[in-house]
């Protein structure tokens, strides 16, 4: 900022100068004031979603700028929640954005004092294994399923994602598939 | 009742606030007085774990003051069916129903069926038997028409059987049992009848303040006897109103991520009854109504998962499912675990060593398996229980005797992902991947999705039979970013025709083989190739019932059983409270919402002989997953601990049940063993009752919230809430320290002293009650112990849920001991 | 007559009316306030005060829940009844603001929606404004020295927005709009309330001649305000600010000769 405008953006001048000598209104506005604007006016796009919180459903709009998450806002087209959100509906921006979130795997070996990095290839690659070497060392044929591996979770989850769960599981023979709905 | 809609279900509040303002009157039965109890006009504290006693009363009030809606009672429920001879109530057997085993603890429900009826096939197998809950809506019974008295004065008609039941349940008895002041009960029931009937509507509500008892599914019984009684079902403003608790719980039931169902609420095949396809339709097809489908359901199911490995010849690959033989349900397994008979577990989006009851026991059963995965957002105290569960710090368990390996796996958001939730109103919403997930961070469509594709690779030579249903399992999605394009399941969930295009809905499924479809519940959600669930055409330019709005299943219907909404002439019952209705002119039902009935079906259609399923049902029976189309006020079947619900003690209860010998659930599911010691086996040890729930301000156990600095800031801190009087009584202080005991363990909360939480008079003495959160565990930027480590597994015998809403406690003042 | 410093142009003057008779207590507004603001966490302290744990308005608290537990006469059970009240407060943006009067950076000032802000690339911590907020909500953060409050969210009106709390507000308790109709809808509820029997109920801060001037953001309580912890009789604190303004404003004129020679001379 030249020094000229630096002085013509001082209250103090603007006051004296402007209509408003009290210098409590748009005299005093800084730059910040005069070039403010919802964040959500800059959005890149904005995303239709749904609150993963509780089962009422509310929809959501992501606003998405460089890639990254900028704001979580209740969808007021939605004949459900219009435009509102609870204070977990309300905290989901922090909830996809923030610092307590995991983003790589983590290894604990049998036995292990601390967890170990493990690629995330390398982990499928292991997990696959483990599957399969259960699978074997427990099956039961006449009723065609494995007891020795179990599946907890999906009340969070898509229906997508409990349907290729268990589809493969049924596939694979593994019974015990649980969620939160009788927990 | 059961339910905090207010603090639990905010947004979905506003509609009880706007009910409010327009006029209805809004009351809240619960034991504690909550940010729902300060909303409501009415507030009833009563007993944990007494409500059948205080809705059973109500059914009393309702039958012995003739306040029923009689024509709907006489033409669209079982009230006027004949129940057979054999039948006993528990007024007869003092709290035993006729086919109690004590030797197998366990009833043979033959003796419930309506007189002259053939025995369902599966009933008396007791282990079939305890699939109770896996024929969706309701029960199987044998074809043909049961006698029915339409005067309803028959000794032997359900009514006057819901009657003699219920007789004993008076405004003292409430009293007695509940806690609850008999002019304040009457207050209630009364105003129950007034606001019921042709022009006014009753909704109840209800969560898992119902459900998570022993005699949990009958609190939901009773209710629906109630809202049968008083006409409420299939109506504007009626109905019962499950309030789940997780974005996609009703989801994850109807694709069940479950062990005794397939998709859609077909059961699992059972070893002892369902050894072949054929003898699986046989016992799982009801004669009438939309259960008489069960071999197209389940074929194109076959097909959807299997495709041109399954033929007619093959049983359409049926012997690639496998068997249960018996409770294969979460806690079971837990025990199966601790014994060593589980080695690999995966954990999705779930903590059971803090949300799960009898937390030790999970932990202890975490540390015998072989290997785990869990796959979350956060590391939640379930990934890290080897090297900082509270048995680590106690010293009980040594991090380097663990023997488990653990892969933690960081899970993609909401956000990053494309899916569809089923909210609780059985609507699914499409939710549209915003952003790319970070790191290592991928969907659970990602990863069963590899998953499957790298042991069909490594499998990929075995001439195993076992590995046959892997290796021709339909596993082809084209991929975006990797992922398996989320829309192309749905499509696959919604079914495919010959033609090889969406179909229009369940009624185009077929059973031979033509049609492929993943959960017929579910088909209808990709008709005419279009997403339905990402419709979001803006509520304010529909009618309330919004139908261009997401998808609800089945067939998108918004209330379901509306044809119950008009009379059995098909005129709505009133102009005030018409939903859908007979157009005789164009030959169809119509109105507001999706008839949830065959559309050209007129009121007075009456089957012809030999008439099946959907066709068996005449014009005026409204409740077509029923086989015999009423609303059931008497169950013949598909419940394993009664027809009718009765009130028993929670397992753990300070008071003898008055009513019967008989002192809680007799088929209640118990585990009497190290690790899962009860109460009662501590004399009178514990003299309060605790009940557990949730805040506001987190989510179940704390994955969600505990982490996040804007929500563990407004309730940063495990607390039991207590009444002055027990603070009083035992030396506790606000905002101090106060240990809680169980014969579980002991944990450690903050003191909350509240004028909210009341003594109660029960049987003429002072009860106390205890609230507990139980949000908290050791991670996260608020902690504390959890609450579900006091409580045993104690299980509801239809849908094996854990009482964690009634058990006894003591209470100490200051910390635990270390 | 209007304060000298209060509204002046004929922009629409816009606010909050909380009715606190349909508050649920959830606290979105908490949240939503924090998440659109970037307001960091208030510290996570169990304070034993019903569920209220943020404990008041701060600089790192711009909407605050109060829950009062209240002994109460039920007709079935006597004494024994209770009621939970819950209010969400927020920074009233008075009509006659001493945070803003006696602001002597010009960080404070009234909008273009006559709401009152802290510019935080002006605000430079000096905390002049603290003491002289009748309610005490201005405050200063630690960590970075400045004031915060509620903005009303100036950058969300800017761009025709409601703010983050009302939006969020799942039971409508918080209303956001032109000042005269909340007022009105106000007066509407009021009478509803009162016909239906509820005493007590009564606004707050809707009320021109009070000692502020009238709030830019007031309330509908169903009880006395001291008793959700607000000050019965708020007055502006700089009542007679103007006449020491003016011998203010006639020293920085001064200052502000000197600068622009010392600018000239560096040209």
């Amino acid at each position: 900022m030249s020094a000229r405008k630096l002085i013509a953006s001082w209250p103090v001048v603007r006051q004296l100068t402007g209509p408003d000598r009290l210098g409590l209104r748009q005299s005093a506005q800084s730059e910040w004031s005069a070039t403010l604007e919802s964040r959500t006016e800059t959005a890149d796009r904005v995303v239709p979603s749904i609150c993963p919180y509780c089962a009422v459903g509310c929809a959501q709009r992501i606003y998405v700028k460089d890639e990254k998450v900028i704001q979580v806002e209740g969808d007021p087209d939605s004949p459900v929640s219009r435009g509102r959100l609870c204070p977990k509906g309300s905290a989901t921006k922090q909830l996809v954005t923030g610092g307590q979130r995991e983003y790589k795997v983590k290894y604990r070996r049998p036995g292990g004092a601390d967890w170990e990095d493990l690629a995330l290839d390398r982990a499928m690659d292991m997990i696959a294994d483990r599957v399969i070497a259960t699978r074997a060392a427990t099956w039961d044929g006449p009723n065609r399923r494995t007891l020795g591996i179990a599946s907890l979770g999906g009340a969070t989850l898509d229906n997508e994602e409990n349907y290729l769960m268990k589809k493969l599981y049924t596939a694979l023979g593994a019974i015990q598939v649980e969620n939160q709905a009788r927990i | 009742m059961g339910s905090n809609m207010a603090e639990c279900h905010p947004v979905g509040f506003q509609w009880v606030m706007e009910a409010k303002a327009a006029g209805a009157r809004v009351i809240h039965v619960d034991p504690r007085f909550t940010r729902t109890s300060a909303l409501a006009d009415t507030f009833v504290a009563l007993r944990a774990g007494s409500d059948i006693a205080f809705l059973g009363a109500i059914v009393n009030h309702i039958l012995t003051n003739r306040r029923e809606f009689r024509e709907y009672v006489v033409a669209y429920t079982n009230a006027s069916s004949i129940v057979g001879d054999d039948f006993r109530d528990t007024e007869d057997l003092d709290g035993l129903f006729s086919g109690w085993d004590p030797e197998e603890k366990a009833y043979d429900p033959s003796t419930w069926q309506y007189a002259g009826m053939p025995v369902a096939p599966s009933a008396g197998h007791r282990e079939a038997a305890a699939q109770g809950e896996a024929h969706g809506h309701g029960a199987k019974l044998a074809a043909g028409e049961p006698a029915t008295d339409p005067t309803l004065d028959d000794p032997r008609c359900v009514f006057q059987i819901l009657k003699r039941h219920f007789a004993r349940y008076t405004p003292e008895l409430v009293e007695e049992v509940c806690g609850v002041p008999r002019e304040q009960f009457l207050e209630v029931a009364e105003a129950l009848c007034a606001n019921s009937g042709r022009e006014r509507t009753t909704a109840m509500c209800y969560a898992v303040g119902w459900t998570q008892h022993t005699v949990g599914a009958q609190y939901i019984r009773t209710a629906a006897i109630i809202q049968l009684l008083l006409g409420n079902m299939g109506r504007p403003g009626g109905g019962i109103l499950a309030l789940r608790g997780h974005a996609s719980i009703q989801g994850s039931t109807d694709i069940p991520t479950l062990y005794n169902i397939l998709p859609g609420y077909l059961p699992m095949p059972h070893a002892a009854t369902h050894q072949t396809l054929a003898d699986y339709i046989a016992a799982n097809t009801a004669p009438g109504g939309f259960w008489g489908h069960t071999d197209a359901y389940v074929v194109s199911l076959l097909k959807a998962w299997w495709g041109d490995a399954a033929t007619a010849e093959n049983d359409w690959c049926y012997d690639y499912l496998p068997f249960i033989t018996g409770d294969h349900s979460a806690y079971r397994t837990t025990l199966d675990m601790v014994d060593g008979k589980v080695k690999g577990y995966f954990v999705m989006g779930e903590n059971p060593v803090v949300g799960s009851a009898n937390g030790k026991l999970q932990r202890l059963a975490l540390t015998k398996l072989d290997w785990m995965v869990v796959r979350d957002l956060v590391e939640i105290e379930t990934a890290s229980f080897w090297k900082d569960g509270p048995e680590i710090d106690s010293g009980e368990l040594k991090t380097a005797e663990i023997a488990t390996e653990v892969f933690f796996l960081p899970a993609a958001a909401h956000t990053e992902k494309d899916g569809s939730f089923t909210q609780t109103q059985r609507m699914l919403q499409w939710h549209t991947k915003a952003v790319e997930p970070q790191g290592d961070c991928r969907s659970e469509l990602w990863f069963y999705w590899h998953l499957g594709r790298i042991i069909r690779e490594k499998l990929g030579g075995s001439t195993d039979e076992r590995d046959r249903p892997v290796l021709d399992l339909t596993w082809d999605y084209p991929l975006v970013d990797g992922d398996p394009a989320a829309a192309t399941v749905l499509r696959e969930i919604n079914g495919v025709g010959p033609d090889g295009r969406t179909v229009s809905g369940y009624t185009a499924l077929k059973a031979d083989g033509s049609t492929r479809c993943g959960c017929w519940i579910y088909s209808g959600c990709y008709a005419d190739e279009v997403n339905q669930t990402a419709r979001r055409r803006p509520g304010h330019e529909q009618t309330h019932y919004a139908l261009e709005w997401g998808w609800a299943w089945p067939a998108n219907r918004r209330i379901l059983y509306n044809r119950a909404s008009a009379d059995p002439s098909g005129k709505p019952w009133s102009e005030r409270k018409k939903l859908i209705w007979w157009d005789e002119a164009e030959g169809k039902w119509t109105g507001e919402d999706v008839p949830d009935f065959v559309i050209d079906k007129p009121p007075d259609y009456a089957p012809v002989e030999g008439a099946k399923a959907e066709h068996a049902l005449r014009g005026d029976e409204p409740f077509v997953m029923q086989t015999d189309g009423k609303g059931w006020l008497f169950a013949p079947s598909g419940l394993v601990d009664g027809p009718l619900p009765s009130h028993y003690e929670p397992h753990e209860s300070p008071f003898t049940n008055p009513l019967y010998a008989q002192q809680a659930n007799p088929a209640r599911q118990m585990f009497r063993r190290k690790g899962n010691r009860y109460n009662d086996e501590d004399g009178k040890a514990y003299p309060f009752v605790m009940t557990t729930y949730r805040l506001t301000e987190h989510h179940t156990a704390g994955g969600m919230s505990r982490f996040l600095p804007h929500l563990a800031e407004l309730q940063p801190e495990m607390f039991c809430e207590v009444s002055p009087a027990l603070a009083a009584e035992r030396g506790l202080v606000n905002g101090g320290w106060a240990t809680i005991s169980s014969a579980r363990t002991a944990i450690e909360a903050r003191v909350l002293v509240t004028d909210r939480v009341k003594p109660l008079t029960v049987q003429g003495r002072v009860l106390h009650q205890v609230g507990l959160p139980y949000h908290w565990g050791w991670k996260g930027l608020v902690t504390g112990d959890a609450a579900n480590d006091l409580f045993a597994l104690a299980l509801d015998p239809n849908v094996h849920i854990q009482e964690v809403k009634a058990a006894t406690c003591d209470i100490q003042p200051g910390r635990r001991p270390r | 007559m209007r304060h000298p410093a209060g509204p002046a142009t004929p922009m629409t003057r816009m606010g909050f009316f909380t009715d606190t008779s349909i508050c649920i207590g959830c606290k979105a507004c908490e949240v939503a306030c924090k998440e659109w603001n970037d307001v960091p966490d208030d510290g996570f302290d169990f304070l034993a005060t019903s569920y209220d744990n943020t404990g008041g308005l701060s600089a790192d608290t711009w909407r605050h829940v109060a829950f009062v537990e209240q002994p109460v006469s039920v007709p079935a059970l006597g004494e024994n009844g209770i009621r939970w009240l819950m209010s969400s407060d927020v920074c009233k943006h008075c009509t006659h603001a001493a945070c803003l009067e006696v602001c002597p950076t010009g960080a404070l000032f009234r909008t273009e929606f006559d709401t009152v802000v802290v510019q935080q690339d002006i605000c430079n911590g000096c905390g002049y404004c603290v003491p002289a907020c009748p309610f005490g909500v201005i405050d200063e953060r630690e960590s970075d020295g400045r004031v915060w409050k509620c903005t009303l969210c100036y950058d969300r009106l800017k761009s025709d927005l409601e703010p983050a709390c009302a939006k969020a507000c799942p039971t409508k308790s918080i209303q956001f709009g032109p000042l005269d109709e909340l007022r009105a809808r106000a007066a509407g509820r009021l009478g509803a309330l009162r016909e239906a029997g509820v005493a007590d109920a009564r606004l707050y801060g809707a009320d021109e001649t009070d000692g502020v001037g009238g709030f830019g953001a007031f309330f509908l309580l169903l009880d006395k305000p001291e008793v959700y912890g607000l000050p019965p009789d708020p007055v502006v604190t700089t009542r007679d600010l103007p006449r020491m303004w003016r011998a203010a404003a006639g020293a920085a004129l001064a200052l502000v000769g000197a600068v622009a020679a010392a600018c000239a001379r560096q040209r």
